[in-house]
């Protein structure tokens, strides 16, 4: 104990900590929290209620996206200017809790631009409607702050938070339609799925916490280091295992990643195509964001630690051996159960909910690619970061492109149905066409982002395998993702054919909206960058390789 | 360098995006769908204008001009090569070019495709959406014969998919939704492999491998700024990875090539793992005997213009990218593997032609006849790496591959003419049952006279196209394996077999015995006008076939010698090498087991394709 430590300089510590480093950093975040409490403000005043809410959330969100854009530009060009390494553009916010870098702020310009869009496609189709506005949009921006907290944590406490601030507003997302039972049960299944995974991870934590004595990611791999090092009879090692592969349950959880997946298809069937938007795409990117935070917590090698640490080095490739290990076959098993689930569905909301659970399953591949190249080859672990962040980027568009076409077809011909589609070509080719470009991006094929993606993420694989790094499991998961693509192509191709071989239905209920409409050039806008991302990515490859910084 | 500087570089990019840009415009909602007849005569003008195109490229002379981006006939390199970055990050660019290999594809592209759509008038459904895919199709066909960026190809080899699924499923016969799917899936598994091919070559690939000349030679530096980028690549501290398909060969060709000295999984070199993906993608497409199942139903179930396309140019593209990528790029596993491509050959060839003469489908039939016709193409491209080990006379590959580089060509023509001829019966009678045709002369005798002339070429008749290929293939294939020569050269037999007795069962017999008889009016101006350049072509390059070896020989022949060459330096030469270092350090009184252990293991590292 020092003498200088007392009360006041702790406050005074704390007070220029949270004010001048932390606090500019943390717009976005301080943009929806404004929002939020905007919103339920409008709600208790009588004058104010009849203000549209989904305004105050756009103007809200597009501040957010503005703080975000001005932080990534900002620390694009500190990397620029300087050319410093991450570790120092790291920087931790609120006392070590957050960290803001290169990849907190893609990925918060990723959500932020994601809610814009989102929001403008919420008013389009209708739900929520005037009623339910200011509830369903305080309920998106709690989550999506949630979300930006998951994706810059740096703290299992953090973690474990920011999961459940993000989750606990979609419980209530996926029941917003309160007539319906089927989104009474989505919410009821959500919730008690969400509450059980919840807990488990957070057992983990604290098992993890037990063993290392810490919960801060950046002493994470110096203390796994000194506990593998020291010899694993005391049992620590096994103990560190299953708190390990808690803390997994409940990322999987997010991520909807088999086994833990059973949540997303009926949650998707039974929330609106709004929601189920908003989790495939806000939800899944936050996930993602996090494993590669944890993942690499529990497998890089601090940078300045390695001073005469090199036994201690050595034992944490056997932590990274077992990160990579469970990442890469949940993304296996994910990928191929997805893809093969998603055959048989006959509902669009349920067959985009599977082809999510594939799609998570690519997205985990190139994590595990990441975190085996981590020291073998940093820049192959950047490049593969590089691909996550490329692919949550396109997929976006791709997935909200699908979702949003759902919900407006939806309004029109009062079903989800893939048999309520046929023959729709010949009523409303422009729609078909958007669709026909959003889910051949989704197969992954050229000239479309989604193929970029996909060859991103095999890139890294295939730079894994010619680096030696984790080589057998990397082979296996490029053929299974290989595989993946072509069996994937039936069910995406399904849709497609009933959109335009089949003839029109005799019940049709009404005719699909003029695709010369706002609501066509929405879905115009979120076609068209699948198809520009697809041809010319140069410049949104830039931008995710300096988010993906973060791995070397 | 800029558009602008670079001559050469609109001529190949009009020819690879003017479909695609008309397409563009006629999806555009002015364009309204009743206005049928503007939009077929907007898409022929477009198909003749890339025609025309492709010919002020490739015959000059008929132009009178000798321009820039014109090609110069009888030099082998590559021509009118247009270079710009598109991805820096991974060196991926809009690299075009064509040499005497892909020329003529390109123009026996433009050609057939501007007949399919003067073929594509008897189709009366969703005319603006037929024609706009059809162009998009083009464009990736096009696309495919000239970019020289391993990438970009990869890119139009995928745009290809999705036009010809829509246009077999949505304007084919009774079961196109099956035959499209199929057709859809064999090709995207074969492209999957090749992509991950593609990854393997491109992570393991390193310009700095090559001397300087190498690196001019192969456009990885631009000869204006030569000097500069050379020095940029030498002072590289970790590899510089390429998609260049000519820096690829080079790099592949190389006495220490990181393809043959990477192993990446049962022991086997990335070059023939690199091969054999290669090779099933693309022998998907050929298609060839256990792969080629997805064929007979999409020609099938095809409209007679998509057959026309699909048998004139899709098939093709396989027979191209083995020639163009497969053996430049990974020359070991292509010298250890040739027995597998002459076989697979052989075997199609042989099944192809029993399979064709049990149908009683007449394009199915048709359909066959292209398996075992595409068979002499692999078995020609296959005796090209046979012959080596004792003499390196490279005459008898280089006869190999340019009578298949002629079977394809020719191959072009006639089956695009068959299914041609096999549609203008159906659109009249509406059945294609084989049984049920006959005295078909006597109805319509001009169209039964052009139709004869064209399943001859189809047969091999000497004077027509399809004897040169075979003839050139059965002859080079002798030196490689007499089994396999006396097998193809049989083959001929059963074709004769079965286009004889199609020719007798629908043209000749005493009279008509299905329905419509009252359907047989005689050819149409417009279809007259379609084929009688395919019969007058399949005539002149029987009659004249130098018209086209004076393309493709060049071309080839370099090919075929560097390779050639490659197996006397660096394959035998290098192991001949090692031997004798080992030989040298068994007479130093070595220990023997020692030495022959070191030996076999420093070849098997080497050369582990081996």
């Amino acid at each position: 104990m020092t003498p200088e430590l007392n009360a006041g300089t702790l406050l005074n510590d704390l007070f220029i900590d949270t004010v001048s480093i932390s606090v500019p950093l943390f717009r976005p975040e301080l943009c929806f929290i404004a929002t939020i409490v905007l919103l339920l403000l409008c709600r208790m005043l009588p004058l104010l209620r009849y203000v549209d809410s989904c305004g105050i959330a756009l103007g809200g969100v597009c501040f957010a996206a503005w703080f975000a854009y001005v932080d990534f530009i900002g620390i694009g060009n500190q990397v620029g200017e300087s050319l410093l390494s991450t570790s120092a553009m790291r920087q931790e916010l609120f006392g070590g809790l957050l960290v803001f870098d290169s990849f907190t702020a893609f990925l918060r310009l990723v959500l932020a631009g994601f809610l814009i869009l989102y929001i403008i496609l919420t008013k389009l189709s209708g739900i929520p409607d005037r009623e339910d506005g200011a509830d369903f949009y305080s309920l998106v921006l709690g989550s999506s702050l949630g979300m930006c907290l998951m994706v810059s944590a740096n703290n299992l406490l953090m973690v474990f938070m920011a999961v459940e601030m993000a989750s606990v507003p979609s419980y209530v997302l996926a029941g917003m339609l309160k007539g319906r039972p089927a989104s009474s049960e989505a919410a009821l299944k959500y919730a008690v799925y969400g509450a059980g995974t919840a807990g488990v991870m957070l057992y983990g934590i604290s098992l993890i916490s037990g063993v290392l004595g810490t919960l801060v990611f950046p002493d994470i791999s110096v203390e796994i280091s000194r506990v593998l090092a020291a010899g694993g009879t005391s049992g620590s090692t096994m103990v560190l295992c299953l708190g390990g592969l808690m803390l997994s349950v409940g990322l999987a959880f997010k991520l909807s990643a088999v086994p833990f997946h059973f949540w997303c298809p009926d949650v998707f069937e039974g929330a609106a195509a709004e929601v189920g938007a908003f989790l495939s795409v806000a939800s899944k990117a936050a996930a993602v964001a996090l494993l590669i935070r944890v993942a690499f917590a529990f497998s890089m090698p601090e940078s300045g630690a390695a001073v005469g640490m090199s036994g201690n080095l050595a034992a944490l490739a056997d932590s990274r051996h077992f990160v990579v290990y469970v990442i890469g076959l949940l993304a296996a098993v994910t990928c191929t159960f997805g893809n093969l689930a998603a055959y048989g569905q006959t509902n669009m909301k349920r067959l985009l909910a599977y082809s999510t659970i594939a799609h998570a399953g690519y997205l985990m591949m190139a994590v595990a690619a990441a975190v085996a190249m981590v020291t073998i080859s940093p820049e192959g672990a950047r490049d593969a970061v590089t691909a996550v962040a490329f692919y949550l980027a396109t997929y976006l568009f791709m997935n909200l492109g699908a979702f949003g076409i759902v919900a407006l077809l939806r309004n029109r011909l009062k079903s989800e149905e893939i048999s309520a589609y046929a023959g729709l070509i010949r009523v409303n080719p422009g729609v078909v066409v958007a669709m026909a470009v959003v889910l051949v991006s989704l197969i992954g094929l050229p000239p479309l982002a989604g193929f970029v993606a996909k060859f991103l993420v095999f890139s890294s694989l295939v730079d894994a395998i010619t680096t030696g790094a984790e080589s057998p499991l990397m082979l296996s998961l490029l053929a299974i993702g290989g595989l993946n693509t072509v069996i994937s192509l039936f069910y995406y191709l399904r849709v497609l054919k009933v959109m335009t071989f089949d003839p029109i239905p005799e019940d049709r209920v009404s005719e699909p909206f003029p695709f010369v409409s706002i609501s066509g050039a929405m879905i115009t806008g979120l076609v068209i960058p699948v198809v520009v991302f697809g041809v010319f990515w140069s410049g949104l490859y830039a931008a995710a390789h300096l988010a993906g910084a973060i791995a070397s | 360098m800029a558009p602008a500087e670079n001559p050469a570089f609109w001529p190949l990019t009009l020819i690879v995006f003017l479909p695609a840009l008309v397409a563009a415009v006629l999806s555009l909602p002015i364009f309204p769908k009743a206005r049928e007849e503007i939009i077929r005569w907007i898409t022929f003008a477009t198909t003749a204008i890339v025609f025309l195109l492709s010919l002020w490229v490739a015959v000059p002379q008929f132009f009178g001009t000798a321009g820039a981006g014109q090609f110069v006939v009888g030099q082998p390199e590559m021509q009118g090569v247009v270079k710009l970055p598109w991805i820096e990050s991974f060196g991926i660019e809009y690299l075009l070019g064509v040499d005497g290999i892909s020329l003529p594809l390109v123009v026996l592209t433009t050609f057939i495709s501007m007949l399919a759509i003067a073929a594509s008038w008897p189709i009366k459904k969703h005319v603006k959406a037929y024609h706009v895919l059809f162009l998009l199709l083009e464009t990736g066909m096009l696309g495919v014969f000239v970019s020289l960026d391993f990438f970009l190809f990869y890119v139009f080899w995928e745009v290809m998919l999705l036009p010809m699924y829509f246009l077999i499923g949505v304007w084919g016969g009774p079961r196109r939704e099956y035959a499209a799917i199929k057709f859809f899936l064999y090709t995207l598994f074969g492209s999957v492999l090749m992509l991950i091919a593609i990854l393997m070559l491109y992570f393991t690939s390193d310009v700095r491998l090559l001397s300087d000349e190498q690196l001019i030679a192969t456009h990885v530096v631009q000869p204006a700024v030569a000097a500069q980028e050379i020095s940029s690549i030498r002072s590289a501290e970790s590899a510089i990875h390429t998609f260049n398909l000519m820096a690829l060969a080079a790099v592949g060709q190389l006495p220490n090539s990181p393809f043959a000295a990477t192993t990446v999984w049962l022991g086997m070199s990335l070059e023939t793992w690199a091969f054999l993906l290669l090779l099933i993608g693309f022998i998907i497409k050929v298609p060839v005997v256990p792969v080629h199942t997805w064929l007979p139903d999409a020609h099938v179930e095809a409209p007679t213009p998509i057959s026309m396309i699909l048998a004139g140019v899709l098939l093709k593209l396989g027979g191209y990218g083995i020639l163009r990528i497969c053996y430049p790029i990974c020359p070991g596993a292509g010298l250890s593997l040739a027995w597998l491509v002459c076989g697979l050959g052989v075997v199609s060839m042989v099944y192809g032609a029993f399979a064709a003469l049990a149908q009683t489908d007449f394009k199915r039939m048709v359909a066959y006849s292209s398996v075992s016709h595409m068979g002499y193409v692999m078995l020609g491209l296959g005796v090209w790496s046979a012959v080596g080990g004792q003499e390196y006379r490279w005459d008898f590959w280089a006869q190999g591959v340019n009578g298949a580089m002629f079977q394809m060509l020719a191959h072009g023509i006639s089956s695009a003419g068959m299914f041609f001829m096999v549609g203008v019966l159906y659109d009249r009678v509406h059945h294609r049952n084989l049984n049920e045709f006959g005295g078909i002369f006597s109805k319509m005798p001009v169209y039964s006279g052009l139709a004869i002339a064209v399943f001859f070429a189809g047969l091999g008749l000497p004077g027509l196209c399809g004897f040169i290929g075979e003839v050139l293939v059965t002859l080079s294939s002798w030196n490689y394996s007499r089994i396999l020569a006396v097998i193809s050269a049989f083959t001929v037999i059963l074709t004769a077999a079965y286009i004889l007795w199609a020719i007798q069962r629908v043209y000749l017999g005493a009279e008509y015995r299905g329905p419509h008889e009252d359907a047989l009016k005689p050819m149409t101006p417009r279809e007259l006008s379609i084929a009688t350049p395919l019969v007058f072509l399949a005539i002149l390059f029987g009659v004249a076939p130098q018209i086209l070896f004076q393309y493709v020989t060049p071309s080839v022949n370099q090919q075929v010698e560097t390779l050639a060459n490659w197996t006397r330096d660096v394959h035998d030469g290098a192991r001949k090498m090692i031997v004798a270092e080992a030989e040298q350090e068994l007479s130093d009184g070595h220990d023997v087991v020692k030495g022959v252990q070191s030996m076999s293991d420093e070849i098997a590292s080497r050369w582990a394709q081996d």
